[in-house]
């Protein structure tokens, strides 16, 4: 990574740190409601692979999906209006923090049933290759997805099919307040991958150059094969599941071990010794986003509610005035 | 011109596939094997197995893969072999297919359809014989199809094809072999509408899919007896054409809805309340309604045969209500 790439990298890995923080602060407050699951700890993934991708291509994630969404391109600004119910969220509203779309930045959800999006991811790839657009699909899931049978099915048909799907499993160890080991009878990951006739790899899900080394290796061979590559990034979140979460499933200590391995000070520190970041830097850097993300919040404030008679809007797609007898 | 309700479909099915570059059906058996009903026999050898693609016992997996598709720009039909399958599908039917339109705050269009072969009547046990096409029109976002004619068997899937939204499309087992005269596609045809079968002012009998076909026995039946009973075929369970019925009632008076299902929390439950909120005063008796025995369908064919509503269960209701 070249020195404007690191600079990127810990912009966003940045922006995503604050976006979540604020997020939490605003739930205290009240302005966010219901479920509310933070990234925080996990910001080397989303970064380091998205980084990589081009706009046209497609992300499909989960419900801590707030990261992946804001580095596809969806503004700090139309997600937090989002999470405020607003009309100008990305979602109008109807979403809230676990269903955040789209379409015009190729970001397909934010989805509450953990696994769903796999299989979807599928259908993505195979559009993208019949209809010769060239887009790749990333599609985004943690560990718990893995113990999910249409799991199983997807991995089993992307690789029997060759459908070119980035798939990140980014292993945080505990599916809600359930351990890996206490879940999942095989715990090396890519093995279960590999059974799939599938290359997969590992990746330090903590350190930004090794995420985007890895990632960069998996697309490439997507490129060239067009064949599906999973990759596990192994990473931890600091926070609880969500809000809700009196983490009494693991220790302090633990936390406090993994905290010292925060992807954001660890590239900070190997820049500084590079010589290619100054605290001057990060102190306008922290300016920009605290502006960002202040606009956000004056902006999601001031946004209007939707109308509650348009309540039934958008259930369904109008049909288009066609002809049929024309069309067939 | 004699049509089977099979071949109708296979016509229907066909058609859309030539004509619809991006359009493909995916399900398991649809290729090699030729679809479980032979609906679509020879397609894989004719169109190829990128527009008939065989896909592994993966229910989930390959409905999910179609919505994902559809997100995509393609529009694919899924087949479903049996109704009881769709269950293992139905996370993404309804968490995905459904709703994705309306919490993206309408920027979503899903253009899928879902066929899949519904009801009883075959001895295929309790796995293999259910109705669940009107559990499924609970849901918001899910258009509903029960082609009970060779005519609806053969153009539904033409209008279906072109609606943004998922439809599903449930084929009746026993329909399959039922010949039917067949005409070119009239002027006015829409999948959405409810239709009268049979005119008549003693009684409005509502029904849709295998049970139309015994309501209109019945109704030719009860001509012996000098009444004239109007049939109903909903055709349409989401949306739900209520003005035809409402207009039958205003006319009979009176209303039975025949179902396949079971009658708790039944889709004939549901017909019953939008009468009763909306024609209360019309009726000259209570709606009555003629359902499945609330058992799982059994194998032996006399058990299961008194389990559905049977020709002469609904001559007697009918001449119970009209006496």
């Amino acid at each position: 990574m070249d020195t404007s790439m690191q600079m990127k990298m810990l912009m966003d890995m940045r922006r995503v740190r604050k976006m979540e923080e604020v997020c939490a602060e605003l739930y205290t407050k009240e302005k966010i409601r219901g479920f509310l699951h933070l990234y925080i700890g996990q910001e080397a993934v989303a970064a380091g692979v998205i980084n990589l991708l081009n706009a046209k291509d497609n992300v499909i994630a989960t419900y801590r999906e707030h990261a992946h969404a804001l580095l596809k391109g969806i503004s700090s600004r139309a997600i937090m209006a989002e999470l405020f119910g607003r009309i100008d969220g990305c979602s109008k509203g109807r979403g809230g923090s676990m269903h955040l779309y789209s379409v015009e930045n190729r970001f397909f959800g934010g989805g509450a049933i953990v696994a769903s999006g796999v299989p979807q991811s599928l259908g993505l790839a195979m559009a993208s290759k019949r209809l010769k657009e060239r887009r790749r699909t990333v599609c985004f899931f943690g560990e718990g997805a893995m113990a999910e049978g249409v799991f199983h099915e997807s991995m089993n048909i992307a690789s029997l099919w060759h459908l070119p799907v980035l798939f990140c499993c980014e292993n945080n160890l505990y599916a809600m307040g359930t351990s890996l080991m206490r879940s999942q009878s095989q715990t090396d990951l890519v093995k279960r991958a590999q059974v799939y006739v599938m290359e997969a790899n590992r990746v330090d899900g903590m350190n930004i150059f090794d995420v985007v080394e890895k990632t960069k290796q998996a697309l490439e061979y997507i490129d060239r094969e067009s064949k599906p590559f999973f990759l596990e990034f192994q990473t931890y979140r600091f926070r609880p599941h969500s809000m809700y979460d009196p983490e009494k499933y693991r220790g302090k200590a633990e936390v406090e071990k993994w905290k010292t391995r925060c992807p954001i000070e660890a590239l900070e520190k190997k820049m500084k010794e590079q010589n290619i970041l100054s605290d001057e830097q990060l102190r306008d850097m922290d300016r920009q986003i605290d502006q960002e993300l202040r606009d956000a919040v004056i902006f999601a404030d001031s946004s209007a509610l939707e109308i509650s008679s348009d309540l039934e809007k958008d259930v369904f797609a109008p049909m288009k005035d066609q002809a049929y007898e024309t069309h067939l | 011109m004699k049509l089977t309700y099979r071949d109708a479909l296979r016509q229907g099915l066909k058609e859309v596939l030539l004509k619809n570059e991006n359009t493909f059906l995916i399900g398991e058996d649809v290729g090699a094997y030729g679809g479980t009903y032979a609906v679509s026999m020879d397609f894989w050898q004719e169109l190829g197995p990128e527009k008939i693609m065989d896909a592994p016992l993966s229910e989930a997996a390959f409905t999910g893969l179609a919505i994902g598709a559809a997100l995509g720009g393609l529009k694919p039909i899924v087949e479903i072999m049996t109704v009881n399958f769709s269950l293992l599908a139905m996370d993404q039917i309804i968490n995905s297919a459904a709703f994705m339109r309306y919490m993206s705050g309408g920027q979503i269009t899903i253009p899928l359809i879902i066929r899949m072969t519904t009801g009883g009547g075959r001895q295929l046990g309790a796995q293999h014989s259910n109705s669940y096409e009107g559990w499924l029109a609970h849901i918001p976002g899910l258009k509903i199809l029960v082609p009970g004619t060779v005519e609806d068997a053969r153009y539904m899937l033409r209008f279906a094809i072109l609606d943004p939204n998922p439809v599903l499309i449930f084929e009746h087992a026993l329909l399959f072999n039922m010949q039917e005269d067949f005409k070119d596609i009239p002027k006015d045809f829409s999948p959405y509408q409810a239709k009268l079968r049979k005119s008549g002012k003693a009684l409005s009998l509502i029904s849709y899919g295998g049970m139309l076909h015994k309501c209109l026995e019945a109704a030719e039946e009860m001509l012996k007896f000098g009444q004239e009973v109007e049939v109903i075929d909903l055709r349409c369970l989401r949306p739900l054409d209520e003005k035809t019925i409402f207009d039958s009632i205003q006319k009979t008076h009176r209303a039975l809805i025949v179902e396949e299902d079971w009658k708790s929390g039944s889709f004939s439950a549901e017909i019953s309340a939008r009468i009763m909120e909306n024609c209360f005063s019309d009726l000259a008796v209570p709606v009555q309604r003629l359902c499945r025995k609330e058992v799982p369908a059994a194998y032996a064919k006399h058990l299961e045969e008194s389990a559905i509503p049977q020709t002469k269960d609904i001559v007697h209701k009918l001449q119970e209500m009209l006496t």
